[in-house]
């Protein structure tokens, strides 16, 4: 016998059952599976977009909104100037087709290397909730460019922001089936508070997330 | 990890008398514990999504075999190789044997309490390999050669003065005293190293049957450093942490954050499943998911059993007295607090920590703010039971205990020894109504007095009460 069958066989024993599963009982984990079920969720008596905006602020990001994707150059340009930041980027290959050149900006359509500074990504959907941004993996959205640059920025289009994590499961199955390689979730800049429990940012991620809500 | 829970009480007093702990252990009091309460009370309906998170973890352990072989099926299917581990050797053993047929040299490491059960990192060194910890109060404890004394906080025993003077002579860099400048240069060191990596490791916060993905959270974004970078990913994880849906993920992620660290939600939750895609250019080109049974089976079916819901979220510890008074390290062993308590003695027997079910004044703390509701104290008490049971307590205390039970089953007698007793604990008392001293029980008088009781009985003074009131009543009125 080996390591997996003496496990299996030491659940099954432990809780009273055959050494092998029935049909019937095979059947019902895989119904209950199918069935999805939602369990309860606190009020969601909010306005979604407003909810969005206020808990991507609570959670140390910053916030702007914007009226069309052309305006995305600018508004970038622009923040990246007030922060002080290098105008250089790298782009989600989505993007590569904006005005950057006439904002002034630098921005290359590929993934992240370790000594980018500033990365730029929309994201699948985002999470009115928490302010949370859904971000899947593929060959078009390398998870590295909202990760190794010390500035991320996210063009969320208003259209994708969905109420909690369970709607974006569902979005996800009825667009994709599957969860790609990775889905990550993002909420606000990297933080740790390991050291004597002071909050800082910036550990491993990014320093600073910058959520431009494209209406 | 070697067991020293034995020594419990020795390093309990040590760290009593420890000033730098006592007002870390004060800090976190008042971070994580109003960190919680403050969270909590954003969900409106906490104890219906609290009944549902114990009902989604007691299902999944109902039927854990079926979700197991689920989980396997899916993931395989992903292209992730699973692999089982009846014990920590044997987890270490796996773990190293992919590493060589991988071709791997250097490794980094997301926290992970698992591996830590295993002692991953020392069984890869000494095969060869390079590891690093990457999360940093985890990088600060392998560099000064410690162990977490939390479980989500690992290095709260730590002052920022201990953290300057440690990187200063680790890293060779003028000295830093403050935490951001400390952080950054940790973020600077640690930065190659995750680039460099052939392997990263990883444990799960929970495993998905549904879709055959492993979750991590993190807040620093280590985690999703070493599932994104390295060649080879491996997860780590105990068979206890699988769920059935994504949707059973979002209702555990509603209180996962909130009883850990205070915080509606972390920062990054990252789910993995397979390995990279065509034309992708990041994620590893090998996944493989280590399911470690050490110890955990034994628990299904027994009386225990609700200790395997636990979700690892430490709130436990940060609200139980003796944990904010001793930290973790007497607990002995990978986990502390009323968790560790149960799982200490659950996974490196019983006799190995004889004192932990006893490291608790029962006060229920624990059970109140566990977000999947497991009876801790409860759990504590068939400890004490099965020491009893087991004959593990000392000779002094099972003659007493089995003194006591003999004369509780005589209430004639009992009613005779309780009046002796009450009669010269109040003579002992005296005018001051204290005892400072009680022969047997220095161990209590030691460290406070005892109220002395007022001279008589509970029943002597019903008694006297009752005849009273009947008199009263009689009184022609």
């Amino acid at each position: 016998m080996n390591a997996r069958e003496n496990i299996l066989g030491r659940i099954r024993a432990a809780h009273g059952k055959a050494p092998t599963a029935s049909p019937r009982e095979r059947a019902a984990v895989a119904s209950h599976i199918g069935a999805r079920v939602l369990s309860p969720r606190p009020s969601l008596d909010w306005e979604p977009a407003a909810r969005f905006r206020e808990r991507v602020l609570a959670l140390s990001s910053t916030f702007e909104e914007i009226g069309a994707i052309e305006e995305a150059p600018r508004a970038v340009a622009r923040y990246l100037h007030g922060q002080g930041l290098p105008l250089n980027a790298v782009c989600w290959s989505e993007f590569s087709g904006l005005p950057w050149r006439e904002a002034g900006l630098v921005v290359e359509a590929r993934a992240a290397c370790g000594d980018d500074l500033v990365g730029i990504t929309s994201a699948y959907c985002a999470i009115a909730e928490t302010g949370t941004l859904m971000l899947l993996s593929g060959s078009r959205t390398p998870a590295t460019t909202s990760l190794l640059p010390e500035t991320h920025i996210a063009l969320v289009a208003a259209r994708r922001i969905v109420r909690t994590m369970e709607e974006a499961w569902a979005l996800m199955r009825a667009e994709h089936g599957l969860p790609p390689r990775a889905v990550n979730f993002v909420s606000g800049p990297s933080r740790t508070a390991d050291i004597e429990q002071t909050l800082t940012l910036g550990a491993h991620g990014p320093y600073r997330v910058h959520v431009v809500l494209v209406s | 990890m070697q067991v020293t829970s034995s020594q419990f009480k020795q390093t309990a007093r040590i760290k009593l008398a420890d000033p730098r702990l006592q007002g870390a252990l004060k800090k976190l009091q008042s971070n994580f514990v109003k960190g919680r309460a403050d969270r909590i009370a954003e969900l409106d309906n906490f104890e219906d999504i609290r009944d549902a998170a114990a009902a989604i973890r007691d299902r999944a352990l109902a039927h854990l075999d079926l979700y197991l072989e689920t989980f396997e099926t899916n993931a395989t299917a992903r292209g992730a190789v699973v692999h089982w581990a009846e014990t920590a050797a044997d987890a270490n053993r796996i773990v190293c044997e992919i590493a060589a047929r991988h071709g791997v040299r250097r490794i980094a490491k997301s926290k992970s309490m698992v591996t830590e059960e295993c002692g991953l990192n020392e069984a890869l060194e000494t095969a060869g390999y390079e590891v690093v910890e990457t999360d940093l109060g985890e990088y600060i404890l392998q560099l000064a050669h410690e162990r977490p004394s939390h479980i989500v906080a690992p290095v709260v025993h730590k002052s920022r003065e201990e953290v300057s003077d440690l990187f200063a002579a680790r890293h060779g860099k003028p000295r830093k005293s403050d935490i951001a400048e400390l952080t950054r240069e940790a973020r600077l060191m640690l930065r190659p190293r995750f680039l460099a990596a052939d392997m990263g490791i990883t444990g799960a916060n929970f495993l998905v049957a549904e879709t055959g993905s492993t979750l991590i959270v993190t807040n620093e974004g280590n985690g999703r450093m070493v599932t994104t970078l390295p060649r080879v990913h491996v997860a780590i994880t105990g068979i206890e942490k699988v769920v059935p849906t994504l949707e059973d993920v979002a209702t555990l992620m509603r209180l996962l954050p909130r009883h850990g660290t205070g915080q509606s939600v972390t920062n990054y939750i990252s789910v993995t499943s397979g390995v990279r895609g065509e034309g992708e250019t990041d994620g590893p080109q090998h996944f493989h998911i280590v399911l470690v049974d050490a110890g955990r089976s034994r628990l299904l079916g027994t009386d225990l059993q609700a200790m395997l819901r636990c979700i690892r979220c430490g709130a436990c510890m940060n609200h139980c007295p003796v944990y904010q008074s001793i930290g973790g390290h007497a607990y002995g062993w990978v986990y502390p607090g009323p968790m560790g308590s149960v799982l200490t003695p659950s996974f490196a027997g019983l006799d190995a920590a004889l004192d932990l079910p006893h490291a608790a004044t029962l006060c229920n703390q624990c059970g109140v703010v566990c977000p999947v509701k497991i009876p801790l104290p409860d759990l504590l008490r068939k400890l004490r039971e099965r020491q009893f049971e087991r004959r593990l307590r000392p000779a002094a205390e099972r003659m007493g205990l089995a003194l006591w039970g003999w004369i509780a089953r005589r209430p004639a007698l009992y009613a005779l020894a309780a009046r002796a007793a009450a009669g010269i604990l109040a003579w002992m008392g005296g005018s001051e109504k204290l005892v400072h001293k009680l022969p047997f029980a220095g161990a209590w008088t030691d460290g406070r007095d005892l109220p002395a009781p007022p001279g008589s009985t509970f029943r002597d003074s019903y008694a006297a009460q009752a005849q009273g009131l009947r008199v009263e009543r009689e009184r022609p009125g």
